[in-house]
């Protein structure tokens, strides 16, 4: 097996304690457990400290916009299908920005494992609520506080029957790291929340916070009822629970579509001799 | 004037009606008839948003020599709801006739410019009403004296599938509409030459999607949007003969990013919008100059802003086309003037899109989308296909792979994901030569060089100067853009003929044309005027920029409405009259 940190790329410019720390350990962690190899997967980021993350990392990258993450991971897949691609993604990136790609990427459920950073703060510009911020949170740019709801990707995912749903925390990698290999393992669309101090900004959800709150589903859970798993989504506040909350086995989209089915999109070279054929259509 | 001039054997049939009525298979299946008897055709059309009710038509023209746009005047008008009539008829030519069905509009008109045929009631007395379709196209044909064999062929080639009852009924409805018209119609006075062999009938809209599939096009996302739906149709239909995957994005904004994910991953990528989803682009398009990402972009333009007038025409997004995106990098901008240019000029698209590793847009609008044109063939010859990635073993075999190299050129190889131990790494932020996020200010500035300054020259040089048209020592000169290509060419032909005239016409237009040696034409030419459909001539200031050159005259048109030569001419006329 591999060691983790055979994953390590450049040095993180990420803030000392930074939730994203334990995240990129957890990560380098499973992916020398499954021992694939760097080119062998590919990380997808949008913008956001989060963002930043296939840079610490040994891989394939395409870090392109705020909140298109999973677009691009879609188009990769589409034309690749042997590559594994992993969506990285803040909650201000996949939440808010990036809102609408979401839905429809639960929709295709097209093999991509997302991973959420989620701080429930915008770290990058420096304060400001995010989607799954929590109601009445005052920021410099909210001084009465944050009016909306807060944002439950889980329910939300649930509701949209995605393939794989499932909570963890930056502050157990052990724990985390099995669950990014449980999404790996899966065959589908698979959301990773990722509970996430940001140290800077969020001043409300801290370590101390979240560890007063989380706890861990009980081994006889069966995250194959959509309906128990919805109640278990629906929880937030005093109990957070961790860990697979729901999955399901909807064939995946690379699969469903005749054209890639057997073969990836890369490997089957264009023949334009058919051109000649095709052109008498128009006689 | 008044009925347009007209030399060797030049008709115009227009079929005008309610949506949701046939219209377009009617005038398709016609001009396929004229096609195939080997004359020269073009169609377009005009039709509302909506798919129910209203008033559309289609307008066929057909001739024995090569015909590149619309006349005024018609001589066969179909009238299949009574608006048609008094919409239409002031555009009847001497001896044109107007043929309906006065059981199905409610009203007899006695004047004998008019053929009633009852399209219904033959249609039923062959099985079903349903086939009043194709009683109409059996009349017109009837009102031709053009035999009936390949009108047959072709409804045996659309109904085969429903089964031979079907074909049967329908060739009889054809006959009785063609009978019917033969016997009942003693005005017409129609004389249609000898066939000839069978022409190819193609529209923009099919020109720029074959061009995509020639071109080894492998990813197609879009957003529906009129008028580049059409593509989307199209290439979803080669699919599964070619290996193509076609993915309805949730919105433009998807759709390019998904492009430009397909295209890192090492397949072609194009996708298709119009303006208003173009404008949902902007930020994809500068993603793509940035991560140096190959991507084709159609781009309908319609008449807007917002959503104007959704199925009309307009070129009103040249400018929009060229600068639209944050930042500084480079692109190439196209404006096929014919399905034929589009064909070829999709190719040339993906080919320099590969090649120096940029997005690649190719512009038309409504008109050009619609409307059909016949040629003999398009030479597959004259296609590029250069796999210009790094795959495989030639990518395995170098020891050090950075994504973004600095090179002699500024293009660095594109290798393949997955194919190698050599990672592919690339970011929206300015990066160095592996991929990764820099800050500092010697990098920058070898980045911009490398990815802009030393490819912008290779790019120009690539583009093709503009096509002269007529007298190469022009008194009049037209200038012009895209879609226009066809009906300034027909206003130059007739002019001609009394004074040396000439059309420019730009269809490789960003960057600029480097070997720009006509603008001693433009110092010498006693009128020169340009043509654009859009309000401030957007083409006429993109000139001045490039070259200091000012037009003294400009004939702009923004109705959203295509113009007829007739209505050029008269424009033209008023200049060089004054003049």
């Amino acid at each position: 097996m591999p060691s983790s940190a055979e994953y390590s790329g450049q040095i993180p410019a990420w803030c000392p304690g930074c939730g994203n720390f334990g995240i990129l350990s957890a990560f380098k962690e499973a992916m020398a457990e499954l021992e694939i190899k760097p080119h062998q997967f590919t990380v997808v980021s949008g913008i956001g400290q989060s963002g930043k993350f296939p840079h610490y990392v040994k891989c394939n990258t395409f870090n392109g916009l705020h909140g298109r993450t999973l677009p691009v991971a879609t188009g990769i897949r589409l034309a690749n299908s042997d590559m594994l691609v992993i969506a990285v993604a803040g909650d201000g990136d996949c939440y808010g920005e990036g809102g609408n790609h979401l839905l429809h990427a639960i929709r295709r459920n097209s093999n991509i494992k997302l991973f959420v950073h989620d701080n429930q703060i915008y770290g990058l510009t420096k304060g400001q609520p995010s989607p799954t911020s929590v109601e009445g949170m005052i920021t410099k740019n909210h001084p009465f506080g944050v009016f909306s709801e807060r944002l439950n990707p889980l329910a939300l995912a649930i509701a949209l029957d995605c393939s794989f749903v499932a909570r963890g925390f930056a502050g157990d990698t052990v724990h985390l790291a099995h669950l990014m290999k449980e999404a790996i393992l899966h065959d589908g669309f698979s959301l990773v929340d990722i509970l996430q101090p940001c140290v800077t900004f969020n001043k409300i959800n801290t370590y101390e916070w979240y560890r007063q709150r989380v706890y861990y589903l009980e081994s006889e859970y069966d995250p194959e009822n959509r309906v128990s798993s919805f109640q278990r989504a629906l929880e937030w506040g005093e109990r957070i629970p961790l860990g697979l909350i729901y999955r399901n086995h909807r064939p995946i989209l690379e699969k469903r579509n005749p054209v890639i089915g057997e073969k990836p999109l890369i490997q089957q070279p264009f023949d334009a001799t058919a051109i000649e054929e095709t052109m008498k259509e128009f006689y | 004037m008044p009925n347009g001039e007209r030399r060797g054997m030049d008709y115009t049939i227009k079929i005008g009606g309610e949506a949701g009525q046939g219209i377009q298979t009617i005038g398709e299946t016609l001009a396929r008839v004229f096609s195939r008897a080997g004359y020269h055709v073009f169609t377009h059309q005009d039709y509302e948003s909506r798919v129910r009710g209203g008033h559309n038509f289609f307008q066929i023209r057909f001739s024995d020599k090569p015909v590149t746009a619309s006349r005024t005047y018609i001589d066969i008008l179909v009238a299949f709801d009574e608006e048609s009539i008094p919409l239409h008829q002031h555009e009847i030519r001497d001896n044109g006739i107007i043929i309906y069905d006065a059981s199905s509009l409610g009203r007899k008109h006695e004047q004998d410019h008019f053929l009633d045929v009852p399209f219904i009631e033959l249609a039923e007395q062959h099985g079903n009403k349903i086939m009043a379709n194709t009683v109409a196209v059996g009349a017109v044909l009837g009102m031709l004296r053009l035999q009936r064999d390949l009108f047959d062929g072709i409804i045996r080639e659309t109904f085969s599938k429903k089964g031979e009852d079907i074909v049967r009924q329908n060739i009889g409805a054809a006959a009785s509409g063609f009978d019917f018209a033969l016997r009942n119609c003693p005005k017409c006075s129609f004389v249609p030459s000898s066939f000839g062999p069978p022409m190819m009938l193609i529209s923009g809209i099919e020109g720029i999607a074959l061009g995509a599939v020639a071109s080894g096009c492998k990813f197609y996302s879009a957003y529906p949007m009129t008028p580049s739906t059409g593509i989307m149709n199209y290439i979803a239909g080669k699919e599964k003969e070619y290996g193509i995957v076609v993915e309805q994005a949730e919105d433009e904004i998807a759709a390019i990013n998904m492009a430009l994910g397909a295209s890192f991953a090492g397949v072609r990528a194009m996708t298709g919008t119009a303006g208003g989803g173009f404008a949902l682009m902007a930020e994809g398009l500068s993603l793509a100059g940035m991560t140096e990402t190959p991507v084709v972009i159609a781009l309908g333009q319609r008449p807007a802003p917002a959503t104007g007038l959704p199925t009309r025409t307009e070129q009103g997004d040249l400018l929009f086309a060229i600068f639209t995106a944050h930042g500084e990098f480079p692109r190439v901008v196209f404006a096929p003037g014919t399905p034929e240019q589009a064909f070829y000029l999709t190719n040339k698209a993906f080919d320099l899109a590969e090649k120096f590793q940029i997005p690649a847009l190719v512009i038309f609008d409504q008109y050009l989308a619609d409307t059909e044109w016949t040629y003999d063939r398009f030479d597959l010859t004259k296609i590029r296909f250069r796999d210009y990635r790094l795959r495989g073993d030639a990518l395995r075999s170098i020891s050090r792979y950075k994504r973004h190299a600095f090179t002699e050129t500024g293009v660095s190889d594109f290798g393949i994901l997955g194919d190698s131990e050599h990672l592919i790494v690339t970011d929206s932020d300015e990066h160095d030569e592996e991929g990764h996020i820099i800050e500092d200010a010697e990098t920058r500035v070898k980045m911009v060089e490398k990815r802009l300054l030393k490819k912008l020259p290779l790019i120009r040089r690539e583009i093709t100067p503009p096509t002269l048209y007529g007298s190469g020592e022009p008194d009049i000169l037209f200038v012009c853009w895209g879609s226009l290509y066809g009906i300034v060419r027909e206003v130059v032909a007739m002019l001609s003929e009394g004074r040396k005239t000439a059309m420019l016409h730009f269809s490789e237009i960003y960057p600029f044309p480097d070997a720009f040696d006509h603008r001693a034409l433009l110092e010498t030419a006693k009128v020169v005027i340009s043509v654009e459909q859009n309000a401030t001539g957007q083409f006429s200031r993109l000139l001045r920029a490039e070259t200091g050159y000012a037009f003294n005259h400009m004939i702009n048109k923004y109705d959203g409405r295509p113009f007829t030569v007739e209505q050029l001419l008269s424009e033209a006329d008023a200049i060089i009259s004054r003049v």
